[in-house]
């Protein structure tokens, strides 16, 4: 069975449009007839990504590929990378500025609720080059 | 689900003159211009009326009752929504509305902000025993009732298990009035007052009734010329005016948004109004990053249902009038005792269960979602992501769905039909790129319209 692919771009700096891609998702995955739980852990892991790159990675795209039994789903910036990620995994661990946190943003819960509500979950980092996360979710 | 379901929102094909504005504002897609007329897809329709109010022909209407309905009963009780007491100028003693419906006709009347009392009353003690971790939403509203059914499936457990206030008020008038006159249950007529078509529709088709209990929805906006007269008729009199109000400001206050919160008597809620924001709100609630809150009230229309497309005033000052009605009102009515919930625990709560409605998936199994999915993609991909809708559906997405579905043809977007014949070597297919309406043409198509023109 051919996979489902899609990908979004999230841009930098707009917080008007973050949560536009995990939106997209979200409908296409209710269209499928999804189970809503897996629908959720989607909608919320994919939202927090696409919040970490506009606040840390001056954006980046977002790949998504439906398989009949998973789905998997690539983050991918240009960004600074993360230097430390067993500390960036910590709950409440974070780096975001105080303007962003003014927002209510940057609790320091992104990557841990990525973590919480994916059923894989892979980091690939590099300092000045970016980061790519890689999830899987079981259908 | 059923084709020839009753729906209160129809077409007057005779007003309709195939403009786009209704599919652009439907909040669940489910309008196509055809042959140059709007058809409403009935599955999807959820009776919340936006296409009445955006319709600049008022092609658009609601289906209701006349008022000469009342003749074929022997006793006619009217149930006042308490958006109809924002309707009038002046108005300081909402008893001159009830009055003023009996001098119109009816035998008495039951305010609907009475049973709103009641649902407040039990809801304050369920979120009290909520456990679930999530918050309850309101079941008041039935175009919201309808789209979480249509698009948001996975709340119908969220929402509070009681019947509307306007189902229960029903309930009791009618008991009420047997007891009174000693008249059969059918000779018997209840009459809704309503602000909106939303509520014509529940009443005809309720979602967790066993049956309709009520016998006809009547439109504030048809009744307001009316009453209004008999009202001032009341006033002019100058005699005492009888009290027939039982409800308090809690009751009154359910007719705009934040007036059912505001009845918890705590803080920890979210109301919004609006069907755009309430689709927001409630995509929200699925992602569950609402779970802090107890309560979640929305309505469909803007305000509340003082901004139902069957009242007769603006909403904000509908809703500004209220304050200043509720002003002297006690807080609540009457007391509603453990006892008479126990004894009126069938028509309180839900009689059935709200039933998904499935329509907005693809397919019942998962392979052939992804394989019509699959198609859709591929041709909206072709489609030139205007989102014009000259093809008559609300968007380029939409339009690849319905090709897929069998319902339209590539051929209907023009850019894919002049793409096409643009690039044959057919005569006229060189003016055939040049005909574009103006917000379509690139610059350099403009470019040269205008050298031509000079030439």
């Amino acid at each position: 069975m051919e996979p489902i692919r899609m990908k979004y771009e999230v841009r930098s700096d707009d917080f008007s449009v973050a949560g536009e891609a995990s939106g997209k998702i979200k409908r296409t995955l209710k269209d499928l007839g999804l189970d809503a739980s897996v629908v959720r852990n989607v909608a919320i892991a994919v939202y927090e990504g696409e919040i970490n790159m506009v606040i840390h990675a001056n954006g980046g795209y977002i790949e998504v590929e439906i398989n009949p039994d998973k789905i998997k789903i690539v983050l991918k910036d240009s960004g600074p990378g993360i230097p430390d990620v067993e500390k960036a995994m910590q709950a409440g661990f974070s780096t975001a500025p105080e303007n962003i946190r003014a927002l209510g943003f940057g609790a320091g819960m992104g990557l841990p609720n990525i973590k919480k509500y994916s059923d894989e979950m892979y980091i690939d980092t590099e300092l000045g080059v970016g980061t790519t996360i890689t999830l899987g979710f079981n259908i | 689900m059923d084709k020839n379901i009753f729906h209160s929102v129809r077409m007057d094909e005779d007003k309709c003159l195939g403009c786009m504005n209704c599919i652009k504002h439907c909040p669940t897609e489910a309008i196509r211009v055809r042959d140059g007329k709007a058809n409403i897809i009935k599955e999807k329709c959820i009776d919340c009326g936006k296409c009445i109010e955006v319709c600049p022909h008022h092609a658009k209407y609601a289906e209701r009752e006349r008022l000469q309905k009342i003749i074929d009963f022997k006793y006619t009780v009217a149930l006042p929504a308490p958006s109809l007491y924002g309707q009038f100028k002046n108005l300081e003693d909402a008893n001159y509305v009830l009055a003023g419906l009996i001098k119109m006709g009816f035998d008495s009347v039951f305010e609907v902000s009475c049973a709103a009392e009641i649902v407040s009353q039990i809801t304050r003690e369920k979120i009290k025993n909520n456990k679930t971790g999530k918050p309850i939403i309101s079941s008041a509203c039935p175009a919201v009732c309808r789209l979480i059914s249509v698009s948001y499936p996975s709340l119908l457990p969220q929402l509070l298990d009681m019947n509307a206030p306007m189902e229960i008020a029903a309930a009791m008038a009618r008991r009420e009035a047997i007891e009174k006159t000693g008249l059969k249950s059918e000779d018997i007529g209840i009459f809704f007052i309503t602000p909106c078509p939303a509520k014509v529709t529940a009443i005809k088709n309720p979602m967790t009734l066993r049956e309709p209990i009520i016998d006809g929805a009547v439109a504030i906006s048809d009744i307001y010329p009316v009453l209004v007269q008999q009202m001032s008729r009341l006033a002019k009199d100058g005699k005492e005016i009888e009290d027939l109000q039982r409800s308090g400001k809690i009751g009154v206050s359910w007719a705009a948004s934040g007036g059912e919160s505001a009845a918890l008597f705590h803080d920890n809620y979210l109301a919004a109004d609006g069907i755009e924001n309430v689709k927001e709100i409630l995509s929200e609630i699925e992602n569950e990053q609402l779970n802090g809150l107890d309560f979640i009230e929305l309505n469909a229309c803007t305000c509340g249902c003082v901004g139902g497309a069957l009242t007769a005033e603006n909403p904000f000052i509908a809703k500004r009038r209220l304050q200043i009605l509720r002003k002297y009102l006690p807080v609540s009515g009457e007391h509603y005792t453990k006892e008479q919930e126990e004894a009126d625990k069938d028509f309180l709560y839900w009689q059935k269960q709200p039933e998904a409605n499935n329509i907005m998936r693809l397919a019942d199994n998962l392979k052939d979602a992804m394989r019509i999915m699959g198609e859709i993609n591929e041709l909206e991909a072709k489609l030139p992501q205007l989102d014009c809708g000259t093809c008559g559906a609300p968007s380029c997405k939409s339009l690849a769905e319905d090709i897929v579905r069998g319902f339209a043809d590539i051929h209907d977007c023009m850019f894919c039909t002049r793409n096409e014949y643009a690039q044959s070597q057919e005569p006229g297919a060189s003016l055939l790129r040049e005909i574009l309406p103006a917000p379509f043409r690139t610059r350099k198509e403009n470019k040269n319209a205008d050298s031509k023109k000079s030439d």
